[in-house]
């Protein structure tokens, strides 16, 4: 019962975040930007009200099932997010962002289990949030990349193209927008990186192996090798700005596949069930 | 009260008329002084620009035909220019037109290049210069406050005045959306020419800190060299200097390009792929377009940087239009203000009036009534207090409502004229 209802308050301020941060780019007002961020951290409230809610009533909060795994990416999106905004102060990236937190809320939505789920005595185990908050942590921070990806190419295009077109005006620089992309990048690969380690020895724990080729385990490696690449090339021959940009999109998708697609189209050790 | 303005600007007057009333320093207190002489005005404020010459004043609502004579004369004799060469030029605005007016004037709506930043500041100083003199009062502090307020507003709310509308500034605006902050950026001059070092300038003056002069005679890149501080690098040496550079400002009379794409290639990765800008400003042109093509790189020509500024205008004229709203609604708001201030007083001495008479009245029938007892005398005092009520109730409301009506100042001064009542 009272997850129902801090759910739909969190869904409804993250809506009203969402939209304002799309109407922000239509419509330059300060208030606009100021009203978003005051929903999210109602919606952060709300979400935080749930994992403690859960937590109260014996669960482990984080993970055990799709329904707490989305709703605590889209935490973790948020946090990112604001964290992010303070230090760049560029709050029209929540027009790339929040709309990607919004939709793993919505898709959370329409789940048919929103229970709690119980383990089975093998999986029961701290390292579960653990590994969960690592993992997550460092995905928020590449949507974070991806949201500035998507800039970085819109606002590149412009300044290619020479036409200042609307774009031009309401988005930060093509330095501004790299660095974030480098910031996400070199904070969120030691988090998937931790995420990865601290889930092979859960794995260890409850499976008796740290490692055995179950699809998540692969695809993770697969999102891990991506922005491995990424990094390399970026501190060796400078690899910036456009294929950067390109390169963390690709990335995110890998780590969207790795998260929604493995479940949804492979069956393995990380269903949820 | 009410606003009167008075004055002439670029729409209006040509600079010819405009010089002659100009007022500056001593001459600006001088005339401020001297304003306040006019028997018909209580507050006063004088912007004088280039573009603009306005007396803003605080005058009684009963006053405002006096006053724009007197201010009207005022400029005449002070300037020494016959009234018959002023009056064709001067426009007279009060009330709500002159809130608007004012409004605009500071929000940059009505300047010549609209989105100007300077004029804020000349209607500030014009502000101060006026508070210092002890010339403002109530309405005109309340009114260039809020002036100010909404020039703000217009500026953060609107882009009305981030675009750049000519070349130099247009090229320091990519500069800052290709690297976001100048400071410790490098600039490479190529050739000299008016254009290129205005730009040059402007974008040191936005924060980037070194320059390479490059010119054909070394002799030439020095001497240009120390006018901005920075160091002369030859023709020759050119290429070999380019990956120091971020931003590149070309304007030689070359017959043929200095930079190809081949060279900015090699360049590029030398530079670690670190981005760079090229503005060619040179007819013929000294950059090869097809730079433009290598990645990280951003090269405009000066038809580039002109389809730039055309794109910015338009979107000032569109940043305007939502401006204009905002300057509507404030006015609106101020408006009420000004109307819920002539309110109050209002009903004061409209009460104040009818108890007058009540009072004179009721002396009169009681002398005459004098075996009355006590009790009765208190009975025809409450009814005669109950009628006075009953009357007044409706007018009284009516003059409540005027102040949210956009007639509200034709009903209170009808509501005056009435009773009689004086301001």
């Amino acid at each position: 019962m009272m997850d129902a209802v801090l759910f739909g308050v969190a869904l409804f301020f993250l809506f009203i975040a969402f939209l304002h941060y799309l109407l922000f780019l239509v419509y330059q007002n300060p208030v606009v930007p100021r009203v978003a961020r005051y929903s999210l951290y109602l919606t952060l409230a709300a979400q935080t009200g749930i994992f403690i809610d859960r937590f109260a009533r014996g669960g482990v909060p984080l993970g055990t099932n799709m329904y707490e795994s989305l709703m605590f990416f889209s935490w973790c999106i948020i946090i990112v997010y604001l964290l992010i905004t303070t230090r760049y102060n560029v709050p029209v990236a929540g027009a790339f962002v929040i709309p990607i937190s919004f939709m793993l809320m919505a898709a959370a939505a329409f789940l048919p289990d929103k229970g709690i789920t119980e383990l089975s005595p093998a999986l029961k185990s701290y390292w579960l949030p653990i590994h969960v908050s690592f993992s997550f942590m460092g995905d928020a921070l590449f949507a974070m990349a991806f949201g500035s990806g998507i800039m970085y190419l819109i606002q590149e295009r412009q300044l290619k193209r020479k036409r200042p077109g609307v774009f031009y005006y309401r988005l930060p620089s093509l330095e501004v927008l790299d660095a974030i992309n480098y910031r996400a990048l070199t904070i969120g690969f030691p988090l998937l990186t931790m995420g990865i380690i601290t889930g092979s020895i859960w794995a260890q724990y409850a499976w008796g192996a740290y490692w055995s080729w179950d699809p998540k385990e692969t695809w993770s490696l697969i999102t891990w090798f991506i922005f491995a690449a990424l990094l390399h090339t970026r501190l060796t021959i400078g690899w910036r700005g456009r294929k950067a940009a390109i390169l963390v999109i690709i990335g995110f998708l890998a780590v969207l596949f790795t998260f929604l697609g493995v479940n949804l189209l492979l069956s393995g050790l990380h269903s949820y069930n | 009260m009410d606003i009167l303005i008075v004055g002439l600007s670029h729409k209006t007057a040509p600079v010819e008329v405009r010089e002659k009333v100009s007022f500056s320093g001593d001459s600006l207190t001088e005339g401020l002084k001297a304003l306040t002489n006019c028997p018909h005005v209580s507050e006063v404020l004088i912007v004088s620009t280039c573009n603009r010459v306005e007396i803003y004043s605080g005058v009684m609502k009963s006053c405002i035909d006096g006053a724009r004579e007197e201010i009207a004369d005022f400029l005449s004799k002070f300037h020494d220019v016959p009234r018959d060469q002023l009056d064709p030029h001067l426009y007279m605005k009060s009330g709500e037109e002159a809130v608007k007016h004012i409004f605009r004037v500071s929000s940059s709506l009505d300047s010549m290049m609209v989105g100007e930043p300077q004029i804020l500041g000349q209607v500030k100083d014009a502000y101060n210069c006026a508070t210092h003199a002890h010339v403002t009062g109530n309405i005109l502090n309340r009114l260039l406050h809020k002036a100010f307020s909404v020039a703000k507003r217009v500026r953060t709310e609107t882009r009305i005045a981030t675009s750049a509308v000519s070349i130099s500034f247009a090229a320091v605006e990519l500069a800052r959306k290709i690297f976001g902050d100048l400071a410790g950026k490098t600039i490479m001059l190529i050739g000299a020419g008016e254009m290129a070092e205005l730009a040059a300038r402007h974008l040191m003056a936005n924060g980037v800190e070194h320059i390479l002069v490059v010119n054909r005679t070394l002799k030439k890149a020095e001497a240009l060299a120390e006018e901005f501080r920075g160091s002369a690098v030859s023709l020759e040496e050119m290429e070999n200097h380019l990956d120091m550079a971020d931003i590149v400002i070309s304007s030689t009379g070359a017959p043929t390009t200095l930079i190809d794409k081949k060279m900015v290639q090699g360049v590029i990765r030398r530079r670690k792929h670190r981005p760079m800008f090229f503005i060619d400003i040179a007819v013929p042109r000294d950059i090869d377009p097809a730079v433009n093509q290598v990645e990280n790189v951003y090269a405009y020509d000066i038809d580039d940087l002109e389809e730039v500024v055309k794109a910015n205008i338009k979107t000032r004229g569109k940043e305007a239009a939502r401006a204009e709203e905002i300057v509507i609604q404030e006015v609106k708001q101020f408006h009420d203000w000004m109307l819920s201030r002539d309110v109050f007083p209002t009903i004061v001495t409209l009460r104040a009036w009818a108890e007058d008479v009540r009072r004179s009245e009721l002396e009169k029938t009681m002398k005459k009534m004098e075996d009355l007892s006590a009790a009765d005398r208190k009975r025809i005092e409450a009814m005669t207090e109950a009628i006075l009520n009953k009357i007044l109730h409706r007018p009284i409301v009516s003059i409540k409502h005027a102040s949210h009506s956009p007639d509200g100042g034709k009903f209170l001064e009808a509501a005056r004229e009435m009773f009689g009542l004086k301001e």
